[in-house]
Formats: structure tokens, C-alpha cells, sequence
């Protein structure tokens, strides 16, 4: 495989890494008020999150990253192009993170109340931006980015339901099933919108058969999303979670599948990368740093294997 | 008012603000992984408790560099899209090697460590901390290595209007690099002693007002209780900061000299210089002139020629076209100066802390004298460690600010220095940003970012000053029982193992 080549897939690869962990980080901020009735419940359904979200958050600002260093004028090209959008999911993720960060280490419930608006606005913005931006990105048109909006915060939510259902036993995990169950009402009518839009935005332009294998990553994410929503009924979580993270996986695979070769209007690849020295050289030490990289963040996820419960106190 | 002006203001801002507290992290998170390195040796509670002290106040402010440092990672490419097209090939290459190589390691061992303490073994939960600071010092070596190359672009080519990087080694290893590490590292080392200096400060007073309610002792020298639990650490911080701050005049000088060769127009301007001079004098403060101190601190040779504004501002126009060359004069003489003297002082403090609190020489019963009476006279004939004096704890808690308005004065030298460039010779800053972003839109997002981190900034002190008065927590009856070699928790049907509160929650 060429270089450029290579290197739109490592970013696709970031991108999508980052909307599978992120996803349900986001999910379970924004659940947390729903799926906790106090205050040790609220720290259960976080505790899930707790030792792990700053791990999924440095995925984005390594999918950042390899696009300024690979692709220069995609990153600037996108990031200048939605410039108010990228305002407010970064003012989103500061809310969220020092929310996360310091509602342990304050004292008062208010302060805690506040911390708990920042975990939830902060974690709706980014969850609704991100599908908004791509979508327009594909369709350049407000209802499309609308559907994508919704179709990636619904997704999130039900992700982050199923994962606190598998993380967590008690009251939180029935409630957390129930949510998931309420959730892909929304989830799933969203999910055959907005996937379909995705291979129909290039199919616009080069005809059905053009992309055969981008209408089947959307039609398997579509498939998955309804496996997963049947497998929360029936109780199997690891394999729900399984489900809502494929579906995710192959949504972000049809969604870089679709903005090959030019991922911004008017902008292929080949223009925007940057010289093969500077390519090669980042393959190299990619290929060596990323199986650690991977084997401690599975590491760290098998330290914090076991479900949580309330603490009594 | 042009949407650059304000692109410029944003930068400055948010950048000055990620860096108040990064250095914090830097130098703070090696702090806490020695206490805990200390405690892991020794056994001593009182380490651990001053472990979760000391590591609760860097969580805090760990927070605060993470959540602006996302900023820092997407502004680039917001206001400043013409320079990242332009350097995205050589300046991208470090940025993404930080995320990938540093970032990662960082944020999960961070995890690992806030709620690993009753999960991992003793050793394997001491080695996350160290991993965690590690990646913390990696990053600051991969930015700065990108940071240099826009003072000083090294291992490139200018193919088509954009930098193409010819090679990564030359990249990392540019000698402004080397010299900036250093430099900023061991700043970053000066501005956690003299915060942990504050701190012991402000607890070492509070433990003899507490000690001695009614005053019958004067505080100078407390009321005689045991050695306070305070000294260690105030000690740790003292050779700390000593140690860093002789790093820094090293590195500084270094930096100095670099100047010279690279990036004259910035030394001109830090020191005033309007013409070429040779021998030239250095003023430390307006009046005062020591003769062929500039040329000696430049190049080791007091005769040695060094360059002014005006002759390099004429030599430019020569080379790049019609236009201003020089940076803001005022700005960068007196962020220079104050960098050097506000830095120095709370190494200057360190230095006398440690004379301060050094043993006292044992005075054995070899001298023939008989056993001496009275607590003072016999702690002094033991060697027992001198009490800090309450004056020198006041004077830490009050020389707080110094290190950071150094390190904030040390950047503006260092970036308004190199204006009107980007990257020197290469970029202007004109023609780096964005030319789609509209002055409303950078307005908006100024004004977001402003006022989001002007309220953090507020609470973040609130949190760390109640922090602070709260103290460490009270000796723990049990200490945590590392979970090796207790079979586990022994419930098979894998429920309820909850996290401790340890830390964080
Ligand atoms: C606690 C902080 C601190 C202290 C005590 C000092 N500095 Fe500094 N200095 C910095 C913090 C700093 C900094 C903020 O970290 C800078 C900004 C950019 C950089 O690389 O480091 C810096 C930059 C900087 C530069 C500009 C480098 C460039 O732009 O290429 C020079 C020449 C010096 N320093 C020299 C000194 C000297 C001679 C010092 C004392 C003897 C000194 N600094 C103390
Ligand atoms: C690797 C780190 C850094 C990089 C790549 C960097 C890069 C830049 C860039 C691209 C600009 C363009 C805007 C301009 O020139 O006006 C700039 C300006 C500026 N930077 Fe840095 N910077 C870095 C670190 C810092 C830090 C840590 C600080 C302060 C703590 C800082 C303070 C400033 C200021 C105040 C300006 C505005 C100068 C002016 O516009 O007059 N920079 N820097
Ligand atoms: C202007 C360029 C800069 C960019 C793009 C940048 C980017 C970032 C990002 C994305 C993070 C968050 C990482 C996380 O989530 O864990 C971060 C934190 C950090 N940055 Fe910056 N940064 C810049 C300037 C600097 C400079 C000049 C230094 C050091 C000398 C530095 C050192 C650090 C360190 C040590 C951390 C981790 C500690 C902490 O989060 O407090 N950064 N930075």
C-alpha cells in the first residue's frame, strides 16, 4: 500500500478508535443523572468511566495529531472550515474533563452540581458536534448534518447505557438496561438515516455500484445497532456492548470510506499529504510505539475488568 | 481590527494560560512520585499521607493542563491554517510523535495510578505514577522541539511554498531544542519547589499557630514539638529548586548565546541595542551599565561584536523586502529582566532555605563538657535538623507568584522576540493565519475561551487554596493492604469489587 494511503487509513483508524472509547464515555456522561438516584450511585455509574476517559480523549488528540503531521492541509482545511462547531465541542471537552477531574475534590454539593452540568453539557456537545460536522462534511446540507447529529448522540447514549449495564450490578444496571431499551427508539430511525446517507453521498456523484462495500459497512453498522438493542432485551451486555461497538466501528469505516480520496471539497489526498520522508518516517516509529500503546490501554481496561457497586456509606 | 490581531490574542492567551499550569504538572508530578518512592523505601506513613497530599493538588491542577492543551492541539489549524500548511510536514511530525509517545502513556497510567492503589501490587501502582511523569516530561520535549524549529528551522527543504522535512534527527536534535528543554524543564522544576514551597510555608505557620494558640512562645521558633512533618518535604523542595535553578542560568546562558547566532534581532531587542556595538554593556536595570557584559554573556569574548536593531533592521530589508523586522521593544527588554531576576529570587530563596534548615553539627560528649540541659540545648547537641524560621515560611508563601510570572515573561521574550516571524526567516505571522475564518468568529471563540478559562482559573484557586488549608488527611489507621498475597477479594461470580475513594472519587 502507498504511503498516502496508508496514512488516511492510521487516521481513519484514530478516528474511529476514538468514537468507539469516547463514544460511551460520552454516553455515560450524559446518562449519569438519569441512571443514578444519589449520590453513591452517581459515583458508581462514573466510576466506570473514571480510570479510562482521559486514555479515550488523547485517541482524538492523537487522530489530531497524525492529521496535522500527514495530511496538513486536511487538518487546516477542516478545522478552519468549522471553526464554530470545533469552538464548542473544545469548550465542551474542558467542561467535561476538569467536571470529571474535580468533582471528587470538591466539598460542597453545589460545587458537585456544578461539576455534574459540566460532565453533561460537555459530553452532549462533542456527542452531537462530531456527527454534525462529518455528516456535513459529506452532504454539506442542515438537515443532513441535523440526522448525523442526532443519529451520533443517540448512538452514544445507547453505547454508554449498554457499557454501564455491563459495568456495573444493582438497581444501576437494571436502569441502565431500561435506558438502552428507551434509547434505540431514537437510535435506531436515526441510525437508517443517517447510515444511509453516508455511501449515498458519494453515490450521488458515481452511481449506485460505485461503492458496494461502503453500503455494506452502512447496512452492517445498521444490522449491529439492531442486534445490539436485542441483545440488552435478552440480557447478554458483553455482547451488546460487542454489537454497539462494531456498529460504531463500521460506521466510522464507511465514513473515511466515503471521504476517500478527497476529504474535504476539492482537496484529494495526494495534495493535501505531506512528502514521503516525513510519511515514512512517522511509519516507522508508529509501527513500533502503537502495539504498546494498545497493550497498555488493554491493560489498563483488564485492572478495571470487575463491575462496580455502590458504595455503602 | 483585523481577525489577525485577535488570532493573535487568542494564541497568546490560551497559550499562556496552558502554560501557568503544565509546568505545575511537570515538576509536581516528579515531586509526588518521589514522596511515593519515599514511602514505598521506608515504610513511613507519614510519606503516603503526604503523597496524597501533594497528589491530590497535582490531579487538580492536571486537570486544568489537559483541558487547554486540547485547545492548544486544534487552534493551530483554527487561526492559523496558512502556517499549518506550511509547516504541517516538519512541525506536525513532533506534535503527533507527543501524542502517540507521550500523551498516551501519560493519561492511562494516570488512570491506572488514581485508581489503582487497591488494585495493583505496591510496586506495579508506584511504577504508573513514574511512567505517568515520564510521558509528562516527553511531551514537553517533543513541543519544544517543535517550538525550536520556528526559531531556529532546521533538517528541511522549501518545496512548492511548503517546508518538507529532510530530516527528523536534525529536527530533534536542533541545538535551540537542546538548550530550550533543559531550560524550561528545570524552570518547570523551579515553579513546583517554589509552589511546594508555599505550601510547607503556609502549613509549617498554621502548625505553630495551632500549637501554641495563646502565643507564649514567639513563632520564630515553634513551640518545641517534635520535628514537624513539614521539614522533609520543605527540604526535598529546598535542593529541588536549587538544583533546577542552576540547570536554568545554564541553559539560559546557552540560550543566550544561541540568540546570538540565530535569532540576533531577539537579543538586540532583550537587550536595547540600537547599532552594532562591540564590547557591549549590559544593563540589568535602566541606569546601570556593566561594561562588555553583553558581548562576554553572547559569545564568551567581552570585545566580541554584538548586533543592534537598527543595523539588522536595514540588513533585513536588504533580504525579505520592505517591511518591520523589529519586535516589540519594550515588551521583550522587560520580560527578559524579568524573567532572569523574578526566577532567580526564589532560587535565591532555595539557596538560603537550605542554609537555613542545614543540620547542625553534633556536639558529642567528646568535647568533655557535661550533658547540656534544657530541649533547645540538647536538640542542638543531638544534630537535630534546625526549625524553619517563621520569617523564611512567610517569605516562601509570599514569593509564590515569582516563578510563574518568570515563566510566563521568559515566553513573551521568546515568541513577541521572534514577531514579526513565525518561523524565523521562513513565515511571517501575517501571512500564517487563517483566510476563510472571519474577525466575528475568532471574536466569538476569543470570547468563549476567555471567559470559560477566566471562571477555571478562579475555581482551580479556590479549590487548590481550600485544599491547602484542609491539609493532608489524618493518619489512616490500616494502611492499604496491597492486594498481592491476599487471594483476591475471593468472589467468583465476579460482583462487588468497589474503588476505593481513594483519590479522585
Ligand atoms: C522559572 C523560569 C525561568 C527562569 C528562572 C529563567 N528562565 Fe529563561 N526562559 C524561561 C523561563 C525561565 C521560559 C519561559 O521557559 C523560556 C521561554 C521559551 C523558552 O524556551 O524558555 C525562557 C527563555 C529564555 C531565552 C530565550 C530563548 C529563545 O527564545 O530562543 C533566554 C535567552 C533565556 N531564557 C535566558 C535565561 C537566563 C540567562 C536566565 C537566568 C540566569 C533565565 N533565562 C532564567
Ligand atoms: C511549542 C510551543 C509553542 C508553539 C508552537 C508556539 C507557536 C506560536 C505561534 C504559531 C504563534 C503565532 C501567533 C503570533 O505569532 O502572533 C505564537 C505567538 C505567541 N506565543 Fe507561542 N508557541 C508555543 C509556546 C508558547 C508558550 C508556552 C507561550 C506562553 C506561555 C507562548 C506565548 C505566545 C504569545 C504571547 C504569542 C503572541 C505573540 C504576538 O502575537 O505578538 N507560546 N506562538
Ligand atoms: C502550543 C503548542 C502546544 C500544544 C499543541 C499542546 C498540546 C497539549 C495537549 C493536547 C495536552 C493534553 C494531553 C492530555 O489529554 O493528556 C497537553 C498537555 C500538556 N502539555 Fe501542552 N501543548 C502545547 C504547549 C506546550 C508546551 C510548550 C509544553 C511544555 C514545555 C507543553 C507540555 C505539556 C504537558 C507536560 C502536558 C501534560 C500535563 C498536563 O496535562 O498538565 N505543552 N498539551
Amino acid at each position: 500500500m502507498e504511503l498516502t494511503t496508508f496514512w488516511f487509513a492510521v487516521i481513519a483508524f484514530l478516528w474511529t478508535g476514538f468514537f468507539v472509547l469516547e463514544g460511551f464515555d460520552f454516553g455515560v456522561g450524559m446518562l449519569a443523572p438519569v441512571l443514578s438516584r444519589d449520590e453513591a450511585e452517581r459515583r458508581q455509574v462514573l466510576g466506570t468511566i473514571g480510570p479510562v476517559w482521559d486514555g479515550n480523549e488523547v485517541w482524538l488528540i492523537t487522530a489530531v495529531g497524525a492529521m496535522f503531521a500527514a495530511f496538513p492541509a486536511w487538518y487546516a482545511g477542516l478545522l478552519s472550515e468549522f471553526y464554530l462547531p470545533i469552538v464548542l465541542v473544545l469548550a465542551g471537552l474542558i467542561m467535561r474533563g476538569v467536571g470529571l477531574e474535580w468533582r471528587g475534590k470538591v466539598q460542597h454539593a453545589s460545587d458537585r452540581a456544578w461539576c455534574d452540568l459540566g460532565i453533561l453539557a460537555g459530553s452532549a456537545l462533542p456527542a452531537f458536534l462530531w456527527g454534525a460536522v462529518f455528516a456535513d462534511l459529506l452532504r454539506a446540507s442542515a438537515p443532513a448534518a441535523l440526522a448525523g447529529g442526532a443519529f451520533s448522540l443517540s448512538v452514544c447514549l445507547l453505547h454508554g447505557a449498554v457499557f454501564v449495564a455491563l459495568k456495573t450490578s444493582g438497581p444501576v444496571r437494571a436502569r441502565a438496561r431500561r435506558t438502552a431499551m428507551v434509547v434505540s427508539v431514537v437510535a435506531l430511525p436515526a441510525g437508517v438515516v443517517a447510515l444511509s446517507g453516508i455511501p449515498s453521498a458519494g453515490t450521488a456523484v458515481a452511481g449506485w455500484g460505485a461503492s458496494p462495500w461502503l453500503w455494506g459497512c452502512a447496512l452492517a453498522a445498521m444490522a449491529f445497532l439492531a442486534a445490539a438493542v436485542a441483545l440488552t432485551w435478552r440480557g447478554r451486555e458483553g455482547w451488546a456492548f460487542t454489537a454497539t461497538a462494531s456498529s460504531i466501528a463500521l460506521t466510522g469505516a464507511a465514513l473515511f470510506g466515503a471521504l476517500w480520496p478527497a476529504p474535504l471539497p476539492g482537496l484529494t489526498v495526494a495534495e493535501a499529504a505531506s512528502g514521503p520522508y516525513t510519511l515514512g518516517m512517522l511509519t516507522w516509529i508508529g509501527l513500533i510505539a502503537l502495539p504498546f500503546v494498545l497493550g497498555y490501554q488493554a491493560w489498563s481496561y483488564w485492572v478495571f475488568r470487575k463491575r462496580l457497586v455502590a458504595e455503602v456509606s | 481590527m483585523e481577525a489577525l490581531d485577535l488570532a493573535r490574542w487568542q494564541f497568546g492567551v490560551t497559550t499562556v494560560y496552558h502554560f501557568l499550569f503544565v509546568p505545575l504538572t511537570i515538576g509536581l508530578g516528579v515531586f509526588v512520585a518521589g514522596l511515593q518512592t519515599a514511602w514505598h523505601r521506608t515504610g513511613k506513613e507519614q510519606y503516603l499521607r503526604l503523597t496524597k497530599f501533594f497528589g491530590k493538588i497535582f490531579l487538580i491542577n492536571f486537570a486544568m493542563g489537559v483541558v487547554t492543551g486540547i485547545v492548544q492541539e486544534f487552534q493551530f489549524g483554527m487561526n492559523w491554517s496558512e502556517y499549518s500548511v506550511f509547516v504541517g510536514d516538519v512541525f506536525g511530525a513532533p506534535l503527533a510523535l507527543e501524542a502517540l509517545l507521550a500523551f498516551f502513556l501519560e493519561s492511562t497510567f494516570l488512570g491506572l495510578w488514581i485508581f489503582g492503589w487497591d488494585k495493583l501490587p505496591k510496586r506495579v501502582h508506584l511504577a504508573t505514577i513514574w511512567a505517568a511523569v515520564i510521558g509528562s516530561n516527553l511531551s514537553a520535549y517533543f513541543i519544544l522541539a517543535a517550538n525550536a524549529w520556528m526559531k531556529h528551522p532546521v533538517g528541511y527543504e522549501v518545496v512548492d511554498g511548503k517546508a518538507r522535512m529532510t530530516d527528523l534527527w536534525a529536527v530533534l536534535t536542533n541545538s535551540t531544542a537542546l538548550a530550550q528543554v533543559p531550560h524550561v524543564v528545570a524552570g518547570s522544576f523551579v515553579i513546583a519547589g517554589g509552589f511546594v514551597l508555599a505550601v510547607c510555608g503556609y502549613q509549617v505557620l498554621k502548625e505553630r499557630r495551632s500549637a501554641d494558640p495563646d502565643r507564649t512562645v514567639p513563632m520564630r521558633r515553634g513551640a518545641g514539638l517534635a520535628v514537624s512533618m513539614w521539614r522533609t518535604p520543605m527540604r526535598a523542595a529546598l535542593v529541588m529548586t536549587a538544583i533546577a535553578g542552576m540547570v536554568v542560568a545554564g541553559s539560559g546562558d546557552l540560550s543566550g548565546k544561541l540568540l546570538h547566532e540565530q535569532q540576533p534581532m531577539k537579543l538586540a531587542a532583550a537587550e536595547g541595542l540600537e547599532r552594532d556595538t562591540a564590547g557591549a554593556a549590559f544593563s540589568p536595570v535602566p541606569g546601570v551599565e556593566v561594561p562588555m557584559l553583553l558581548s562576554f554573556l553572547a559569545t564568551n569574548d567581552p570585545n566580541a561584536v554584538v548586533r543592534g536593531m537598527e543595523d539588522l533592521q536595514e540588513e533585513y530589508t536588504q533580504r525579505f523586502g520592505p517591511g518591520d523586522y523589529r519586535p516589540n521593544l519594550p515588551v521583550v527588554y522587560l520580560s527578559f529582566r524579568v524573567m532572569i531576576v523574578f526566577g532567580m529570587t526564589t532560587v535565591g530563596l532555595s539557596v538560603l532555605g537550605l542554609w537555613l534548615t542545614r543540620r547542625r553539627r553534633a556536639t558529642g560528649p567528646s568535647d568533655g563538657q557535661p550533658a547540656p540541659r534544657g530541649r533547645t540545648l540538647r536538640r542542638r547537641a543531638a544534630g537535630a535538623p534546625r526549625e524553619v524560621p517563621a520569617w523564611f515560611a512567610r517569605l516562601c508563601l509570599l514569593a509564590l507568584p515569582l516563578p510563574f510570572i518568570a515563566m510566563i515573561a521568559g515566553w513573551l521574550l521568546s515568541e513577541i522576540g521572534r514577531q514579526p516571524w513565525t518561523v524565523q526567516g521562513e513565515l511571517l505571522t501575517a501571512a500564517s493565519v487563517s483566510p476563510g475564518v472571519s474577525l466575528t468568529e475568532v471574536a466569538v471563540s476569543l470570547a468563549v475561551f476567555t471567559l470559560l478559562y477566566g471562571l477555571l482559573a478562579v475555581a482551580e484557586a479556590v479549590l487548590i487554596v481550600r485544599h491547602v488549608k484542609a491539609g493532608p488527611e489524618p493518619a489512616p489507621s490500616v494502611p492499604p493492604a496491597s492486594p498481592t498475597g491476599t487471594g483476591g477479594t475471593g468472589d467468583g461470580d465476579r460482583t462487588a469489587v468497589m474503588l476505593q475513594p481513594t483519590l479522585m472519587y
